[in-house]
């Protein structure tokens, strides 16, 4: 039995602390830098483009072992997943609706008494099933860092400012066309232990249910021309160029507001549905519980 | 249905370290309120290839009722205290340990056709660390006739198939350990 521990999480994705004259190089081991880093993402991926000149699959989904997102080592099964087919409650999906979600839940300007800091974005986009259908009627959940890079979170102590009047959690409701909506903050990017000058693009967490269990997934949404990309470990998990594009949104000016938000727009796909579907699902519901 | 028209899917990622503000919620891990009529507790611990515990890692739920219905209900984010809505949500505390308070979820229809499968909870894991998702089932240890006959464990072999079959606790609770890598390794699964 291993020995329980109380202690903290390992640090290794947790910031260096705020003191002003906090020694961002830990002393006490070899340092990793980002030559070392990028030198093993550039090995990796160029063992992928080989593979895939030699008739290899388009890889979809990020590598379950990725060594240069360190804290992937010990946590990744080494064994194969077990296909099987989806049976029963795995053919559904939990339900959700507007007594769960508030509709201003979307706005994550307006959590607190004065106006957040940083540059007012809106989010907009749907979320469809691997057929093309919307996914009606479905939470999405949202999270982020503040402009400032910084999330609320006790394990979130480097040096940047908390901003009293950002939370950085959305919540909302797909509605009968799969579309989501988010008025948020434009996050930024922020450091990390995973080695020397370890720097996460900027990004937004969303939580996404499908019309069954299946397709639960959880990814994280980054914006257009960021020069981390080819550093970060994280968005290198996916070693196919074109997977890793579909996380990336799209400056989108039909959905900026005059004086007000620029727009971004995100389509997110699940993966295809196994339930045979009645005609009143395949329609998709509203979203709404009242008329239960 | 043909592959020409299917679209392909947005890759998953980490949830990272910081979700903690984000994703639990009041009563996410009580599905019905703890000491009611036919609740049971359930609960595991959650470990690395290592055997060191995770501090950081959230599970989610999804089952049938005791009477095996499939709940189409919504309320699991505001809970009513008496709605059984059949899902939840569940962070591991410092010690890898995590908890939700349910029911033994009951035997659903079987397909026409197909061996009738025993009762289980489908459990989504999440961590830090862990790049994308994984998928897993909780079998009940009772009833070894429907063990036996269940598609999914008849495929394993028995020292991977014990890793999906929870202990059954004095108190009438269910006990479930991941193991996300090394000896004893849970099975996670493959929909696609």
């Amino acid at each position: 039995m291993p020995e329980e521990t109380n202690a903290q999480p390992e640090s290794d994705e947790s910031v260096p602390p705020a003191e002003p004259k906090a020694a961002h190089l830990p002393l006490d081991k070899a340092i990793e830098t980002q030559a070392d880093l990028s030198a093993e993402i550039n090995s990796l991926g160029e063992a992928y483009r080989r593979a895939l000149k030699d008739g290899a699959q388009p890889e979809t989904q990020p590598r379950l072992d990725y060594p240069p997102y360190r804290s992937s080592i010990l946590r990744h099964p080494t064994k194969s997943l077990h296909h099987t087919d989806p049976e029963t409650i795995e053919l559904y999906s939990p339900a959700f609706g507007h007594q769960d979600v508030h509709a201003l839940e979307s706005d994550l300007t307006i959590q607190h008494n004065g106006e957040p800091q940083g540059e007012r974005i809106i989010v907009a986009g749907r979320v469809l099933d691997g057929d093309g259908r919307p996914v009606a009627g479905q939470l999405v959940e949202i999270w982020q860092a503040n402009a400032s890079g910084r999330y609320i979170h006790k394990r979130d102590q480097h040096p940047a400012p908390i901003d009293p009047n950002f939370t950085g959690i959305g919540r909302c409701i797909t509605g009968p066309d799969g579309s989501y909506r988010f008025t948020t903050i434009k996050p930024g990017a922020y450091p990390w232990k995973n080695h020397l000058n370890a720097w996460r693009p900027a990004h937004i967490h969303f939580s996404l249910f499908g019309t069954e269990f299946t397709q639960r997934i959880i990814t994280q949404m980054y914006f257009p021309g960021d020069q981390l990309f080819p550093l970060d470990p994280i968005y290198q998990t996916i070693v196919d160029q074109d997977a890793r594009d579909r996380l990336v949104a799209s400056y989108d000016h039909s959905l900026t507001e005059p004086e007000w938000a620029l727009g971004y727009n995100w389509d997110i796909v699940l993966t295809g549905a196994k339930r045979t579907w009645t005609e009143n699902e395949a329609l998709g519901a509203d979203g709404d519980d009242d008329n239960e | 249905m043909s592959n020409s028209t299917k679209l392909v899917p947005t890759p998953g990622q980490t949830v990272g370290p910081f979700y903690g503000y984000a994703l639990p919620y009041e009563k996410d891990n009580e599905l019905l309120a703890p000491g009611s009529p036919g609740s049971i507790r359930l609960q595991g611990t959650v470990y690395d290839g290592a055997g060191q515990t995770i501090p950081d890692a959230i599970l989610e739920i999804w089952q049938p009722d005791s009477e095996g219905n499939v709940v189409q209900r919504t309320g699991s984010l505001v809970r009513d205290g008496y709605t059984f809505t059949g899902w939840g949500r569940g962070a591991v505390g410092n010690s890898g340990v995590y908890t939700f308070t349910t029911v033994n979820p009951g035997p659903t229809k079987s397909v026409p056709g197909k061996a009738a499968a025993a009762p289980f909870i489908s459990v989504a894991v999440f961590a830090r660390g862990l790049t994308n998702r994984l998928f897993t089932r909780i079998y009940l240890p009772e009833n070894e006739e429907a063990l036996a006959s269940d598609p999914l464990l008849s495929s394993l072999d028995p020292e991977r198939r014990k890793t999906l079959i929870a202990r059954r606790d004095p108190d009438g609770g269910l006990t479930w350990d991941i193991r996300l890598q090394g000896e004893g390794e849970t099975v996670f699964l493959d929909f696609q």
